[in-house]
């Protein structure tokens, strides 16, 4: 691999890294929102609202993992010899 | 510039021990910590939810037992009037407002936008928080204008040998519980 082939391959997963933490700001803006609003109407008596609040949040925590180990893949990946990715670190 | 693979590790250069940060690195490093930190963030909102459930689950099995406890007579008040007594205990107060001859209502007097005490308008019929202009009607107590997201709380009365009790307090949204 040509090190210009390793600055695309590093460019590409720097890329898709902003990418999910974008994503995972944007999922984070809307789990706040609907604590947010789950606490407010919980609070005026829609007792309701707790448990598909919930349910939601949980939803929204696992996109964040998913996302999470997303990036974490495409950081391993343009650090691995042979895919393009600079060596592992000597430790 | 040669297409060389990039050296062993091992191989210390000169500028690697200069420059010992290697920014592409770092940059890595530091996207992976902002993504950690985004997901403990999120794990905490996800922990409040489940909060919010627990406690939720956990209030519905407490039932209050309100007191009864005399407020007024009902010659005290004039139609129109109102009177500003505790309920249910003394740091609670609520107003007592008779609204005809015949009916007497009372709701809890903190607002339930930032719990300044509400007053009665005689003159437009209506309870008025003066912080922020939040209005509430006499009939039950509901928001008819401003930033009150719920209605006040009532309380309970109950006629009896000229005297006028309270006896417990609905909350919005909680009717079907009691």
């Amino acid at each position: 691999m040509t090190p210009e082939g390793r600055s695309a391959a590093r460019k590409r997963a720097a890329r898709a890294m902003d990418g999910a933490t974008i994503l995972l700001i944007v999922l984070l803006i809307v789990q706040i929102w609907l604590l947010m609003a789950s606490v407010e109407s919980w609070l005026a008596g829609h007792r309701g609202v707790a448990l598909p609040a919930a349910l939601m949040s949980g939803a929204l925590f696992c996109g964040c993992v998913g996302l999470v180990m997303l990036a974490h893949r495409a950081g391993r990946t343009a650090r691995t010899p042979g895919t393009g990715g600079a060596p592992p670190p000597s430790s | 510039m040669s297409d060389k693979p990039v050296s062993c590790p091992r191989e210390k250069r000169l500028w690697s021990e200069e420059f010992s940060v290697a920014a592409g690195e770092q940059s890595f490093v530091e996207r992976r910590q902002l993504g950690k930190f985004l997901l403990l963030t999120s794990a905490a909102m996800f922990a409040g939810q489940i909060w919010l459930l627990a406690k939720d689950a956990f209030t519905k099995r407490v039932h209050t037992i309100w007191p009864r406890k005399a407020v007024a007579l009902e010659s005290e008040l004039a139609v129109g009037a109102a009177k500003v007594f505790a309920y249910p205990g003394p740091q609670d107060n609520c107003l007592l407002i008779r609204v005809d001859e015949e009916r007497y209502v009372a709701y809890s007097q903190k607002c339930t936008h930032l719990s300044c005490a509400v007053v009665y308008s005689a003159g437009n019929r209506r309870l008025e928080c003066p912080c922020h202009e939040g209005y509430f009607s006499i009939e039950d107590g509901h928001v008819i204008q401003g930033p009150p997201p719920r209605p006040l709380p009532r309380i309970e009365l109950e006629r009896s040998g000229g005297q006028l009790y309270a006896k417990g307090i609905t909350v919005f949204g909680q009717e079907e519980a009691r």
